[in-house]
């Protein structure tokens, strides 16, 4: 064989270190966006709530109708050159409308997803870290409060604050939308306190606030996020049955709820009314559950390659 | 190594309430000098209480009875700065490499934690501390932007070995470092840590169940059991002139890599398994597996006593020879 | 004489979304009855994933067979049909593990798992596997067997647990046991119980046994022979007094130096293989260990070494080093190691 041109001269040291791949310099929030940007599903939702979201906001402005003039001689219109998306029974311009009610329901999903998420977290956070009598008090609370229907609140508090506006409605999800992710999170952290990387940095002498938002809560947070994106089309959900009730947005400002009850009476007649609010929810909800689909992974580096 | 003690372990107690069982006594009046430089073994079995007592040491856990004293100041009476203080000086390294560094921090973040928390370096210069830490642990610059799980076992313990190093600690308390490590990986590892003790003039508390590993890097060993420490002497004496019957049957039990001496050695094999040590009575927690327990043995708890200088056994039937 | 089990040139991989992972490339070795041989290697070196192949556990996809053959008196084991395959699993050859827990059901008293596989292979009536258990739990020693055997796995300890898997894997009389990393997870004290009960039964129930573990110290307690593996191939492999008295490759001799030994005084300086071992996924051209090995030469950069034999039964290691033309490398060798040419 080869054996005779072999060369049995000795290798020189270094030779065959394993490569080293040097890698930019990066942080864990960059290396979440390269990541979620090498998921086509992602992007691809990410891209289309960004026309939503500039579409609300600059939809209105591209033809001369406001959202709340009426123009009997135009009502109950199908969609033309003049109403792209056709006029309701009081004549107003639908394309408006429904822009308009995409910033109130954009606005309310997002706020009483995130504000309550927060509130969550951290409680749940301080609770499952701290444990003990701090944690017995909170689950309690918690345990209580969950056991009225979440529905009640809302219409009571609504009540109380007065419908209509946005503010009230986080309000009101806010109040009982933090109970979920309270317990979700203090389950997650009870977990993760007994890791040992927890363990390092309280030796390293870490403050209780250093060790939850730095180490507990952000190692939630794969978890928690697509509980968020399940929560937005709910809470998108809510406040449509809430304006379906005469409990959400007063008319005649819009919301996608509002208009798509507004539309559900007249919807033999006029399906148009009733589809074209009814594609932006469904799209929306869709696209905010394929984003946290991806952020999940794109949260967990070991899920990586 | 010098005779000055560093940190110092008195009475210490550490109870574990278990639902609907009782108590378990994970650290039962145990007491232990740590000098400046050197290293001190603690080993046992799973379960006898000695990762407990280093927790308890790094302040993870709060003791039910008893102090830690560094350089003669009750680490629990501290408060402030002084408190924090004491986390710089006296720092942990975890067993499970896979578990204790954060996976969502690339490791350079990891590192500086301890930087941050201590305000020791910051810009440039914390920069440069990350990666000179790196070099000392035999890692690269290139590293530092990882994450910990594009790393192999070994790696990652050398990682957690920079954290503990980047605050200038004077105690480390190394909590099994090697023992989820390969063979040949384990070696490399200790020899990092045998270097940057004579480097720093650190003093270590080496908590491992290997019994092999132990006798080459330790000045002195503590053999702990159900919670007690139940023989302390120096590293050479502990396994040549070994008095209580637990040291003798653990040395006996461990394999010798060497088909001849195998053969030839004869065993003290323990019948039976650790008691649960949930509700221990009264008597020598190792009499219920002791060859040569007897009456005494069940009845009273043997304290640590020193039989020859620097030599403690609490055993009843050690002075009988 | 036809060997009980008769493993050739066995290449497994593993395909993954990173690609393919060579995890076993090439692997020849054979048992014989009343005999116990180990396998030795690090994590990752394919010593596990060669007898999950062999007992027909490997899980597919991700893994697969690409080349050899396992043969068990003779009968080619590998495309042999699920069923023909059950009957064999815990009949003719079965398998302890490293972390009992995980393999007990949690739910099932231990008698009742004792029995399961004999009741499964023999067809026999429950009050006949009860009396089997019983004799079972005898033959290990576990006390009060009759009170025991109703107990279910956590209320065990950990070398107890690891009993019952031993009973569970010898209650059918296998030919051939596998015990992979059997006594890892246990406390010293009780390693030395388990080492001792399976030196023990091997001779009472006439089984061979294939031990795969890391820890020389357990290896020079039980087997007979021993392979070395490193990064997929056996480097090594020879009598146990040949591996630890004479061992010939580099990897062995580093392995063998790495383990710091209770009976010597050894102090502060660990001897120890630089580097880590290669990823399989790329596995290095030549020899894998070439870039660890103090020894290396230019050849072993580029060839794969081809087993040189030694003197002694069957004792070979897979190693430039003996090769004529690397004389000078290997006086260089054997100087710094102390062994006479």
């Amino acid at each position: 064989m080869q054996a005779d041109r072999m060369d049995f001269s000795p290798l020189l040291g270094g030779t065959l270190t394993g490569e080293e791949m040097a890698r930019p310099e990066t942080t864990y929030l960059k290396d979440v966006w390269r990541t979620l940007r090498g998921r086509k599903t992602a992007v691809f939702s990410l891209v289309v709530l960004v026309l939503l979201v500039f579409m609300v906001l600059f939809g209105p402005m591209m033809n001369e109708y406001n959202y709340y003039s009426n123009d009997y001689a135009a009502a109950n219109q199908g969609p033309s050159r003049v109403h792209w998306f056709g006029t309701d029974t009081l004549g107003r311009d639908l394309w408006t409308r429904v822009w308009v009610g995409g910033r109130v329901s954009l606005l309310i999903a997002i706020l009483a997803t995130i504000i309550p998420y927060a509130i969550g977290m951290l409680v749940g956070g301080i609770s499952g870290y701290f444990g003990g009598k701090v944690d017995m008090f909170i689950m309690r609370l918690i345990d209580v409060l969950m056991g009225i229907p979440s529905l009640i609140y809302d219409i009571l508090l609504i009540m109380v604050l007065g419908s209509g506006s946005i503010s009230t409605l986080v309000v009101a999800f806010t109040i009982t939308g933090w109970l979920g992710s309270a317990r979700t999170t203090r389950g997650l952290v009870l977990q993760l306190k007994e890791r040992e990387f927890v363990m390092a940095s309280k030796t390293l002498g870490a403050s209780p606030m250093r060790l939850i938002l730095r180490h507990l809560l952000p190692n939630t947070l794969g978890i928690i996020v697509v509980g968020m994106t399940m929560t937005i089309p709910s809470v998108i959900f809510a406040e449509a049955f809430l304006s379906f009730i005469g409990l959400g947005i007063t008319p005649p400002n819009p919301s996608w709820g509002q208009l798509i009850k507004e539309a559900s009476e007249v919807f033999k007649q006029y399906p148009y009314r009733f589809i074209i609010p009814c594609i932006f929810v469904g799209l929306t909800m869709l696209c905010f559950n394929l984003l946290g689909d991806g952020l999940r992974d794109a949260l967990d580096p070991r899920l990586r390659t | 190594m010098t005779d000055r003690v560093i940190l110092e372990v008195k009475d210490l107690c550490k109870h574990f309430a278990v639902k609907g069982k009782g108590v378990l006594r994970a650290v039962d009046h145990v007491s232990l000098q740590l000098h400046e430089g050197e290293t001190l073994g603690l080993v046992g079995e799973s379960g006898c209480g000695k990762t407990t007592l280093g927790r308890t040491i790094v302040k993870i856990y709060r003791p039910d009875a008893g102090q830690v004293l560094y350089e003669g100041r009750d680490i629990w009476q501290q408060k402030g700065r002084a408190d924090l203080e004491y986390h710089k000086n006296v720092q942990m390294i975890f067993q499970d490499p896979y578990a204790s560094l954060d996976p969502l921090s690339v490791i350079s973040t990891s590192i500086g934690e301890g930087l941050d928390i201590h305000g020791m370096y910051k810009g440039k210069a914390r920069h440069d501390r990350i990666l000179e830490l790196l070099q000392m642990v035999g890692l690269n610059k290139e590293h530092a932007n990882r994450f910990p799980h594009e790393f192999s076992g070994g790696q990652r313990q050398r990682i957690g070995i920079a954290r503990a190093l980047a605050v200038e600690p004077r105690v480390i308390v190394c909590d099994e470092p090697i023992s989820a490590l390969d063979v040949s990986i384990q070696a490399q590892v200790m020899n990092l840590l045998v270097r940057l003790q004579d480097e720093m003039k650190l003093s270590y508390l080496f908590i491992t169940h290997d019994l092999s590993m132990v006798r080459a890097i330790s000045n002195r060993i503590a053999v702990m059991y159900l919670g007690s420490i139940v023989e302390l002497a120096d590293a050479d004496t502990l396994y040549t002139h070994h008095l209580h019957p637990y040291t003798s049957a653990l040395l006996s039990a461990i394999p010798i890599p060497d088909p001849d001496v195998e053969e030839k050695r004869s065993r003290m094999i323990l019948s039976g398994d650790l008691p649960s040590p949930i509700g221990l009575g009264a008597g020598c927690p190792f009499a219920s597996r002791c060859p040569r327990a007897k009456d005494v043995c069940r009845q009273s708890r043997p304290m640590l006593t020193e039989m020859e200088k620097g030599h403690f056994v609490a055993c009843h039937r050690a002075k009988e020879g | 004489m036809q060997h009980v089990l008769d493993v050739r040139d066995l290449a497994v991989s593993f395909f993954t979304y990173a690609g393919e992972v060579q995890a076993v490339r090439g692997v020849s070795w054979y048992l014989d009855s009343h005999e116990t041989i180990a396998i030795v290697g690090e994590s990752g070196c394919g010593k596990s994933v060669t007898i999950q192949t062999v007992m027909g556990l490997l899980q597919s996809p991700p893994g697969r067979v690409k080349a050899g053959s396992v043969l068990f008196d003779g009968r080619e084991m590998l495309g042999l049909p699920a069923r023909e395959l059950r009957q064999m699993q815990g009949n003719r050859m079965s398998m302890i593990f490293q972390d009992p827990l995980s393999y007990l059901n949690p739910t099932m008293r231990v008698g009742e798992q004792i029995a399961e596989s004999y009741i499964l292979h023999n067809h026999v009536s429950r009050a006949e596997a009860r009396q089997k258990v019983l004799d079972m739990m005898r033959l290990i020693s576990f006390p009060e067997p009759e009170r025991n055997m109703y107990v279910y796995p956590h209320q065990l300890s950990g070398g107890q647990r690891q009993r019952i898997m031993v009973a569970m894997a010898l209650i059918c009389g296998p030919e051939v046991l596998f015990a992979d990393e059997p006594t890892t997870a246990l406390d010293v004290t009780i390693q030395a119980q388990i080492i001792e009960l399976m030196n023990e039964l091997k001779e009472k129930v006439h089984t061979s046994i294939v031990l795969i573990t890391h820890d020389l110290g357990v290896v020079a307690n039980m087997a007979q022979r021993i392979y070395v593996m490193y990064a997929g191939q056996i480097v090594e492999r020879g009598s146990a007094r040949d591996i630890f008295y004479r061992p010939r490759h580099p990897y062995t001799w580093g392995l063998l130096a790495s383990v710091p030994r209770l009976d010597q005084k050894q102090r502060r300086n660990f001897t120890f293989i630089p580097g880590t071992p290669p990823d399989l996924l790329s596995p290095p051209k030549g020899c894998a260990f070439a870039a660890r090995c103090p020894y290396a030469m230019a050849a072993c950069a580029s060839f794969d070494p081809e087993e040189a034999a030694f003197e002694g039964d069957g004792h070979y290691a897979r190693c430039f080093l003996y090769h004529k033309g690397a004389e000078a490398m290997l006086q260089k060798a054997q100087k710094e190691r102390g062994i006479e040419a």
